[in-house]
Formats: structure tokens, sequence, C-alpha cells
């Protein structure tokens, strides 16, 4: 398993140079100029000259690349053009908000979505089974936004029991922290919530009809235990479409982030794409290219914990 | 010990309870409330430069941390604000400044005449009207450490008008080891000598600035007028909070999160308005300029016949109707100076008659050929995509070939500085706005240039409006300068630069405990108190 992780973690390194390069080369040709923002309504063309000179931004394609790949090397990720302050400072300003915002929405969706599901699939066809059903369809067609503009307006305007936007350090105590959380993580889980409990109760079902179930439940073994023993070895695609999940929450974030005015990385990105603040944009891909190869490898790990049989 | 799933509920429960009942928790956190001032600005603060970075969020702020020299009052006319006064000696090429006593930097250095005049010199590095200054200065020695001069080539009367500019960039004093900066370079510390400290810190781009009452500041005597006046502070603590959207701005406003969204969505205004804890007002009595620029360069607009024609089928109130909606806060305004101020004559405003027939005889005779016309249009800054989708109905319904491409307002900036031809990367017409104050002259009023090229993107050449421009900035009396201004106008109406499509009071939304707003053309955080 050892060498195993090893060798994923020597993998995600060229995957990790392809990302920066293609990246950097998007960028490089995509429109926009941030020389143009920063002088503003009254630049004249020199002075925009001027500042893509200051800022290297007339360094051929190749130059700036070596630049960014030598900084990149020594840790360094760089400089925002707009606020002079290191990548590395705005993301660790960041990433609290962010993890924080993606964990609980992922622990609560598991914690709703899983014995969901399993009642669905225990109860097939029965009224419960197609009332969850509805209820995950639901949550797959209503927008983030518009279930957050909604919660908002019901929990925090209406009742005034959560505040509508922001976001408490943790180090402010669990209560503040958790208040400014429940709203976004509400109407970001809903999606979580519906994927997950559709999967589980497919993968259980698949399980449920097999020989051994009919088999245990033969031989008298409670319900409760049966379903235990199914849920076991329906958890590999169960696994599967959770870390689907956790990286699909890296886009979902940008959305409730922006709802919920949470100053996470999501938001650091889109601010940073609209301004054209490009060390910004590439040390935030960076980064979640590198959390994805991280989830792909902690979720091949899982298969190896619930299913015996796989071993690496 | 075990913990049962009841004990951790009540744990659990007493947790969230401290968080929820923050508000009634002590005296003492309602009276710091009552001394902080939580402000939703308008925009981002993404950079703490306001002579590099010309956008109004980064002159807002610079408000709070920097003074200047001198400040416009409610009547446009130059007070001292900084300055303790000047003389001006009998030939008028030389202006004696001398500083305030006792004025301090953040960082606890006197403000001396040194920081002065290395501050001016990056600013008119930055600015049209302060390089017009530096055309006619030959130097500026220091007489002191609380006096300095301005020794000019010729007479200059317009400059302590220009010292106390109202709008972006404007001539905020730093320390001089700050000043020296290149620029275009941004700086890296905000040290200013204004009411405000900056809490750099606190600031996390994208969601937060805070700031400090600076308790060295002191306040002039005079009541405050315009950006005149005493600054004096009511607040220990100011906090920006960035909130993008502008639907949970106004939910936070509602909620009692903040005090103060600068710049509540028009249709969301219904929404505010139904609140009791809310007033929605105007902090700004000139109101914001809209127009819609044509490229100079480039066929069909290289013709003044087809601008004409344009300029005659645009109807104000069908622009402002779209942007704005409510007519409460919009007025039509056939001048290329902001109506309501002084140099807004009208004269020659007659050409807007917003007649499609008439435009479109004009436009059959002006010998257009069918080119294509690209409009450059923002889909992140619905206020100005609006107005793209208006000029691209009206150009139709003209019988223009007409492309809207719409895009971010990132790009349109970059594309919006191409000299190339629409089909290479250029464009035809792009609109904007820009607050009254800074088209309130002659001399800071960018689209009213003719000098080609090198002048804001539209590039017109017309030496008339330079020769006029010249002559207004060499006359005297406010009568002279109107009359110029006329000629300015009657000439702008025939040459049309671009074209003026209305004015508008940007709304601003308080709860209702904030009261002493100050009347300017930017959200000033002194004079104003919480109940």
């Amino acid at each position: 398993m050892i060498t195993f992780i090893l060798r994923r973690l020597m993998a995600a390194v060229p995957v990790l140079a392809v990302v920066t390069i293609l990246v950097f080369s998007l960028l490089y040709f995509a429109p926009g100029d941030p020389a143009t923002i920063i002088g503003g309504d009254l630049a004249t063309p020199e002075e925009i000259a001027r500042i893509r000179s200051v800022l290297g931004l007339d360094q051929p394609f190749l130059v700036r690349l070596a630049i960014f790949l030598g900084q990149l090397l020594t840790g360094d990720l760089g400089t925002s053009i707009f606020s002079n302050l290191p990548v590395t400072h705005l993301i660790a300003q960041r990433i609290e908000p962010t993890l924080a915002l993606a964990t609980v929405t992922i622990l609560f969706s598991i914690a709703v979505a899983i014995p969901l599901g399993t009642l669905s699939a225990w109860k097939a066809e029965a009224l419960i089974d197609r009332l969850v059903m509805v209820v995950s369809v639901l949550g797959f067609s209503i927008p983030v936004f518009v279930l957050g503009y909604g919660l908002i307006w019901l929990f925090a305007i209406k009742l005034q029991w959560l505040p509508v936007q922001g976001y408490t350090p943790l180090s402010q105590g669990v209560g503040p922290w958790l208040a400014n959380l429940v709203l976004p993580m509400l109407s970001l889980s809903t999606v979580y919530i519906a994927l997950i409990a559709r999967i589980t109760r497919a993968s259980l079902l698949e399980v449920l009809a097999q020989d051994y179930v009919r088999t245990a439940k033969a031989k008298g073994l409670g319900d409760r235990k049966v379903l235990g023993h199914a849920l076991g070895n329906a958890a590999v695609p169960i696994a599967t479409i959770v870390g689907i999940g956790i990286a699909l929450l890296i886009g979902g974030v940008v959305v409730t982030e922006t709802v919920f005015a949470i100053p996470g990385l999501g938001r650091l990105l889109v601010d940073a794409i609209l301004r054209r603040d490009y060390p910004i944009i590439q040390g935030v891909i960076l980064l979640f290219a590198a959390a994805y190869v991280l989830i792909n490898l902690m979720i091949d790990i899982s298969y190896a914990v619930f299913d015996p049989r796989i071993r690496y | 010990m075990t913990l049962s799933r009841r004990t951790v509920l009540k744990g659990s429960a007493a947790a969230l309870a401290t968080g929820f009942t923050l508000n009634g928790r002590a005296p003492a956190i309602a009276q710091a409330a009552n001394r902080t001032l939580k402000f939703i600005p308008h925009a981002n603060l993404s950079s703490i430069d306001p002579i590099g970075t010309t956008g109004y969020v980064v002159r807002n702020h610079g408000y709070m941390v920097y003074d200047t020299l001198y400040s416009f009052d409610s009547q446009f006319k130059p007070k001292p604000q900084m300055a303790e006064g000047h003389e001006v000696s009998t030939d008028g090429k030389t202006y004696t400044i001398r500083l305030r006593e006792g004025l301090k930097f953040h960082d606890g250095e006197p403000v001396r005449s040194r920081d002065v005049v290395a501050s001016l010199k990056r600013w008119a590095a930055r600015d049209g009207f302060g390089q017009t200054v530096m055309a006619l200065t030959d130097e500026m020695p220091i007489v002191d450490d609380r006096t300095f001069q301005f020794r000019l080539k010729e007479p200059f009367p317009l400059l302590i008008e220009a010292l106390g500019k109202p709008s972006s960039p404007v001539p905020f004093i730093m320390p001089e080891r700050i000043a020296q900066t290149d620029p275009t370079t941004p700086i890296k510390e905000a040290i200013g000598s204004g009411p405000f400290r900056f809490l750099a810190n606190e600031w996390v781009p994208g969601s937060r600035a805070a700031y400090a009452r600076f308790e060295g500041y002191v306040p002039r005597n005079e009541p405050i007028d315009g950006h005149a006046g005493g600054k004096v502070v009511h607040f220990d603590r100011v906090e920006w909070v960035i909130i993008p959207d502008p639907a949970t701005a106004t939910a936070a406003l509602q909620r009692g999160e903040v005090d103060w969204l600068e710049q509540p969505q028009g249709d969301l205004l219904p929404v505010l308005e139904q609140s009791k804890d809310i007033t929605i007002t105007s902090y700004d009595p000139i109101g914001t300029v809209v127009l819609l620029r044509f490229n100079h360069l480039h066929p069909p607009f290289d013709n003044p016949k087809v601008r004409q024609a344009v300029l005659a089928a645009a109807s104000q109130n069908d622009y402002m109707t779209a942007m704005v909606g409510n007519p409460k806060l919009f007025r039509e305004c056939k001048s290329f100076f902001p109506c309501g101020t002084p140099m807004s004559t009208g004269a020659g405003g007659e050409a807007m008659v917003a007649d499609l027939d008439k435009a479109k005889a004009m436009l059959r005779d002006s010998g257009y050929k069918g080119e294509k016309v690209v409009i450059i249009s923002p889909t992140d800054l619905a206020y100005l995509h609006t107005l793209g989708l208006v000029t691209e109905d009206l150009l139709k319904r003209l019988g223009m070939n007409v492309e809207l491409v719409a895009t971010d307002w990132g790009t349109v900036l970059a594309r919006r500085a191409s000299q190339e031809a629409p089909d290479k990367g250029g464009w035809n017409i792009f609109h904007t706005t820009a607050v009254g104050v800074e088209f309130m002259s002659p001399t800071s009023h960018l689209a009213l240039r003719g000098h080609g090229r090198a002048s804001w993107p539209g590039w017109p050449t017309n030496p008339t409006i330079e020769k006029l421009r010249q002559d207004w900035i060499k006359s005297g009396s406010l009568d002279e300068q109107r009359a110029i201004a006329a000629q300015m106008e009657r000439e702008a109406f025939t040459a049309a630069p671009y074209v003026p499509i209305g004015q508008y009071q940007l709304p601003t939304a308080l709860r209702r405990n904030l009261t002493g707003l100050v009347a300017a053309s930017a959200p000033f955080v002194w004079n104003i108190r919480k109940a």
C-alpha cells in the first residue's frame, strides 16, 4: 500500500506540471489585459504600455513561462498584480472558509444521504422510496443560488435565526462558526444529498438482490445485520460518488461563496479571473488540481478499506 | 466518562446559542457596535494605490486614508484642507503654500513639504489636470518643512482648483518614501494623514477592509461643506464588507448586518423601500453621466455625418428608462458638461432631436456604406450591457449593420484600448459612465478632448476643441469660462465625439439610525453618526 501511495504521489508531479503549463498558456492566449484594468479609464496607450512593461507582461511567452516556473520551483506562487500581496498569503487567508464549507457540506450530505438511500432501497417501491426519489430529483433540479436566496429569505430575513452572509473563523467559537455555515451548507449539500442517496439506493438494491443476502435472510439473520453487510459491499460505488462529489464541490463552492459572501478560494478565483490577475488564477488552479489528485488517491485507498479483495 | 447522545445535543445547542445570541450579550458590545460602521462598497477593494489605480472604490479608500491640500466645497470652489492657505505673487507666477500646523502621518511622522511635493509629482504623472499643471510649472522649491512653492512659467489661475481635484486620481498626500514609487507600480503601504488608518493586517481583498480612527487627525474648524470643511469622525472603526451579489448585499442591510449599502441595485430598491429601518437617498448632488463613445479612427464613425445621425436618433429617455428605470432617479441632460454644474450651457443641444426618421435621412445622406458597427458590451456590468442592447436596437432601426460583442468588463477594457480596425480586434462603440464631478471642468473632461490617438479611447481629432480647452484654462472669470464652455458644447454637438445619453443619481441605502450623510461625490465617513 505504501508503495502504491508513493507511486501515485510521484505520478501527480507530471500531472501538476501539465496543469501548470496548460493554465499558463490558456491565460497567455486568453483575451483581456490587467494593464488596461489597472490603468482604468484615464490611461493613455503609452501608460498602458508602461504598466505592461513594469508587470513584465510585454515579455515573450517562453520568458514569462520560464520566470513563472522558476518561481514555482522555489515555492513562490508570485504576487497579485492588483493588491501586491503574495499569492500564498491570499490563499492562506481564503483556505479555511472553503475547507470548512466543503467539509461540513460533504459530512452533512453523507450523514443525510446514506440513511436516506438505504431506507429507500430497503423500502423499495414503497411510498417512502417514492418520496425520497422525488425529493432527490428536486434536489438535483433546484439551482444552488435559487435555494440559497430562498434560505436567506426564510431563515435570515423572516425568522432572523441565522446571519445572511460572511464567515466567522473557527477560532472565534463553534457557535458563530456554525451559524455562518448552516445556510451555505444547506444550499450546497442538496445536490450532493440527492446524488449520494440515489447511488446508495441503486448500489444497495443490486447487493440486496444477491444470492448471499437471500441465504443470510433464510438463515434467520436480522434485518439490521443483513443491511449492515449489504451496505459494506455496496460501499465502493458510494465511495466513488462521494469522491466525485468532493471534487465537484470545488466548483460548487464558487457560487455558494458568492451568494453568501464567504471569503473563500472560489471567490478569490472568480475575482481574479474577472480582473485577469494571472498569478492568483495560476496559484489557485494549481491548488485545486493538487486537491483533485489527492482526493482521487484517497478514494482509491478507501476501495481497499471497503473491499478486502482490492489490493494495490 | 461516556457521552450520551443527549449530552452531545445539549452541548451543541449551548454552543450554537452562544453564537446566535450575540446581539443580546452585553451593553459593551452594543456600544462598540455604535462606534463601528459597516459599509458595503460598490466594488471590491483590489488595490490600495489611489494614484496607480483610478477605480472609484480605490479613490474612496483614498479619502479614508489620505488628505488633500485643498477640497471643493458644495459650490465647487477649492478651499484649504491640509493647507493653511496660500499667497500668490503679483505677477501670478509664484504660489506659496503653507501647511497647517500639527499634520501627522499614521506612522507618527510629521507631514512635511517634501512629502507634498513628491506626492503631487506622482499624482501629476497619472492625471491629465496634473500634467497640465506640471507643463506650466518651472519648479517646486521647498521653503521649509511647512512651506513650498509652485513657480510657474506663466500665470495659471486654476492651480488651486487642480490641487483640490475631487475625483480619480485625487492629489492625495502620502509620505515621500512612498510617493517616490513609480506611478505605474502599486504602492505597498497605505500610510496617509487622513482621518482613518488602514488596517493592513485585516485586509482580505475581495472580502473585507478595515480602518481605525486616526487619533492624531485634527479636523479643520469650519463646518463640513461638500468635500471641504472639518472631517469630524464619529466612529472608532469602519469595516468595508465586500458583497458582490446585489441580492445578498440587500439582505445584509435588511437584516442589520451592515449599516450602509453604497449602491443598491435598481431592481432591488422596492424591497428596501418597504423597510421602515432603511433610508434611500443619494450622496452625490451632481450624479453620474452616461455616454455612448464612437471610435473616430475607423469607418463608419470616422465620418462626422454618421455620428451626427446617431446623435439625432438617440433618445435619452429610452436609454435612461432601460438603465435606471425609476424616473425620479434620472434626468435628460443634453449637455457635454453635467447639468447643474457651472459649465453646462446646453448650447447646441437641439441636435439631439430623438427623431428616427430624420436620423435615417441623415444617415442616407452621410455616405454610410453598410459597414459593420461593432459594439463592445460587458455582460458582468448589467447597467452598461443594457446600454449596449439599447444601442444595438437603435442602430438596427436606423438601418445600420450591427454586431454586439457581449463579453466581460476585463475583455471590454482590453479591446477598448486597441486602435486596430474593428475586424482586427478593435471596436466602433462602447458605453460608460463617469461621476459628474469628473466632467464638470474641461481640464478633467476626458471625453471632450480632440488630440487624436493620444487621447482617451475613441481618439477624436478636433483642433477647435483643443484650442477652446486651452483658452478655458487661461481664462479668468466665470463668465468668460462659461462663454468658452458654450462654444465647446456647440462644437461638440456638431463634431459628436460621443453621445451624452443622460444623467442619473446613484441611490444609496442606509439604516435609518445613521444621520449626517455628507453631500459630496464620494461616500464620506465623516460627519455621519449612528444613533
